[in-house]
C-alpha cells in the first residue's frame, strides 16, 4: 500500500507587488523543475485573476493546503515564516534573487524535507476511474478484481476505494466492464484513456465480457493457470492438459486483448488464494446487488418513491449462481 | 488579459502519455504570457489522494484546464469528491491537440468564445457522447 505525504508542498512563484519579475525563460525553467519535484505551483503575476497586490493575500491565490512556500525576488526583507489568517496554514518565504534555477530548487527541496518530511514513495498513479454517466452499477468490476480495489459506497454504488492496490499498467477490469465505464487516464489507447466511446467500442467490450463468462468468469485464475503451465515445459501432457489446450489458446488471445502485463501475471497469488479472493469479491458484489434490490423493492412499495436507475440491480454474468 | 478565467496546467508526471514537447510548449507559452496560473505535477495523483486543492480549484469560478481527455479529467475530479461545475469549465487535451492551439484557447479573454474544434472527435467539447455540461461556450 502506498502512503502519501500528508503535507504536500505548494509553491507560489510570486512576481506581484514588492518583487522583481523573473525573465520568461527563468520562470519557465523554475516552474517546470518544481513540477518535476512534485510541487504544485501558483504563478502570481502583476495581472490576472490570481494576482495579489500584497503578500498578505496569499490565501486568495487559489490552492493552499498544507505548507505554502512563497518564492520571489523580493524587494524588501521578508519574515521567514507567517501564518495564513484564514486557513491557519503555515507560509514560508524564500528569496531567490541571484539564484540559478538549480540552486533555487535545491533550497526548496531542503525546505520541503524540513517542513513535510521525506517525499512519498514513488507510485505511478495508475488506478481505475469510473464514468458514472455510463456505469449501471452491475458490480462486475467488483466481482472481477481480486485486489480489493473496488468497494461499495454507503448508498450502494460501486466505488474505487483502494487505488494504490491496483496493478500498474493493467487495465483488465476495464475490459470486463460491459458499459466501457472504467477509465485509466494514463492508458495508451481509447476509449479506456477517456477518449470518446462509440458504439463499436461498446460492442467490442460486450464481446469480451462474453468471453470471460465462457471461461467461468474467473479470468485471473485461468491466466494464472496458463502462466504456471508455461513454466512446466517438461511436464507430461496429461489428458486434462489436452482438454485445456483450446481454452488456453483462447486465453492467450484474451490476455493480449486485455493487455495484462507479464509482471501482473507473475505476481498473481496461488490458485487457492485466487479462488478464495474471487469468492470473497463475488460475495461482496452479490451482497451489494441484493441490497440494491431490497432498496428498489422498498421504494416501489412507497407511493412517491423513485429509485435512481444506476442503483437498479442488473443480472451479472459473473455473480455466483 | 484582465478578464481571463483561472488556468490550470497538468504536468502529467509518471507517464509518457502526454507528449513532452506539447507539455513544454504549453508551459512555455503560459509562463511568458504575463498571466497568473495554477500548475500541478499530476492530476491523477492529486485525485488518488483526494487532495483538497481539487476542491479549491472547482470553487473559484471559471476554469480552463490543460490536461488530457476531458472525460478522464471530469471523472478524476469527481473521484476526488470535487465535481467540476456544470458550466464554466473548459478542458483542453494535450494528448491530441497542438500546443499552440491549446495555449491560444487558455489565454483568450473570457469574452471570446472557444474556437470550434468540431471536426475532431477528441476535442474539448466532446467530453462524452451524452450532452456535455463541460462543453466550452459555442
Ligand atoms: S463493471 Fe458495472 S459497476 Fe463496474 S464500472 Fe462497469 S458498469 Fe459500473
Ligand atoms: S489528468 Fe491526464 S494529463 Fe493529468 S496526470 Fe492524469 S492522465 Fe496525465
Amino acid at each position: 500500500m502506498i502512503t502519501f505525504a500528508k503535507n504536500s508542498l505548494h509553491v507560489i512563484v510570486y512576481e506581484g507587488e514588492g518583487s522583481r519579475p523573473l525573465d520568461d525563460r527563468a520562470r519557465c525553467e523554475l516552474v517546470q523543475a518544481l513540477l518535476e519535484k512534485d510541487c504544485s505551483i501558483t504563478s502570481v503575476r502583476q495581472r490576472g485573476p490570481a494576482q495579489n497586490g500584497s503578500r498578505h493575500e496569499f490565501s486568495n491565490t487559489g490552492m493552499q493546503t498544507g505548507v505554502t512556500l512563497v518564492l520571489g525576488r523580493f524587494e524588501s526583507e521578508q519574515p521567514e515564516q507567517a501564518e495564513d489568517a484564514k486557513s491557519g496554514n503555515q507560509i514560508r518565504f524564500l528569496g531567490i534573487e541571484g539564484l540559478a534555477t538549480a540552486e533555487a530548487v535545491e533550497q526548496v527541496e531542503s525546505l520541503r524535507r524540513q517542513l513535510c518530511g521525506e517525499p512519498a514513495r514513488f507510485w505511478k498513479p495508475w488506478f481505475p476511474v469510473i464514468d458514472f454517466n455510463r456505469c449501471t452499477n452491475c458490480m462486475q468490476c467488483l466481482s472481477f478484481c481480486l485486489f480489493d480495489v473496488y468497494g461499495v459506497s454507503g448508498d450502494g454504488k460501486i466505488k474505487v476505494q483502494n487505488q494504490s492496490n491496483c496493478k500498474t499498467d493493467c487495465p483488465a477490469c476495464s475490459r470486463v466492464c460491459p458499459e466501457v465505464a472504467i477509465l485509466f487516464p494514463k492508458y495508451k489507447a481509447g476509449p479506456i484513456n477517456g477518449d470518446v466511446v462509440d458504439s463499436e467500442d461498446v460492442r467490442r467490450e460486450g464481446m469480451k465480457v462474453d468471453i470471460s463468462a465462457l471461461l467461468g468468469g474467473d479470468i485471473y485464475s485461468a491466466l494464472r493457470d496458463r502462466s504456471a503451465r508455461a513454466k512446466s515445459r517438461f511436464s507430461k501432457e496429461r489428458d486434462e492438459d489436452r482438454a485445456l489446450k483450446e481454452r488456453l489458446r483462447c486465453l492467450a488471445k484474451l490476455q493480449q486483448q486485455m493487455d495484462v502485463p507479464p509482471e501482473v501475471l507473475a505476481s498473481l497469488p496461488s490458485l487457492d488464494e485466487i479462488r478464495r479472493r474471487s469468492e470473497e469479491a463475488k460475495a461482496r458484489a452479490q451482497a451489494a446487488l441484493d441490497a440494491a434490490s431490497r432498496t428498489a423493492a422498498e421504494s416501489a412499495t412507497k407511493p412517491d418513491a423513485s429509485v435512481p436507475s444506476s442503483l437498479a440491480p442488473r443480472p451479472s454474468p459473473l455473480a455466483p449462481q | 488579459m484582465t478578464d481571463l478565467p483561472r488556468i490550470l496546467y497538468c504536468h502529467c508526471a509518471y507517464a509518457q502519455v502526454v507528449p513532452k514537447e506539447v507539455k513544454q510548449e504549453v508551459l512555455a507559452r503560459l509562463t511568458s504570457a504575463g498571466v497568473a496560473f495554477e500548475a500541478v505535477p499530476d492530476l491523477c495523483e492529486l485525485s488518488a489522494r483526494g487532495d483538497g486543492r481539487m476542491q479549491q480549484l472547482v470553487e473559484g469560478g471559471q476554469l480552463r484546464i490543460a490536461a488530457c481527455y476531458p472525460r478522464a479529467v471530469k471523472w478524476l475530479f469527481e473521484a476526488a469528491g470535487a465535481p467540476l461545475p456544470e458550466s464554466g469549465v473548459e478542458i483542453r487535451n494535450m494528448r491530441v491537440e497542438p500546443a499552440a492551439e491549446i495555449a491560444a484557447a487558455l489565454l483568450r479573454p473570457a469574452s471570446v468564445p472557444a474556437a470550434s474544434t468540431a471536426s475532431r472527435s477528441d476535442a474539448a467539447e466532446t467530453l462524452t457522447p451524452h450532452p456535455s455540461p463541460l462543453a466550452p461556450p459555442q
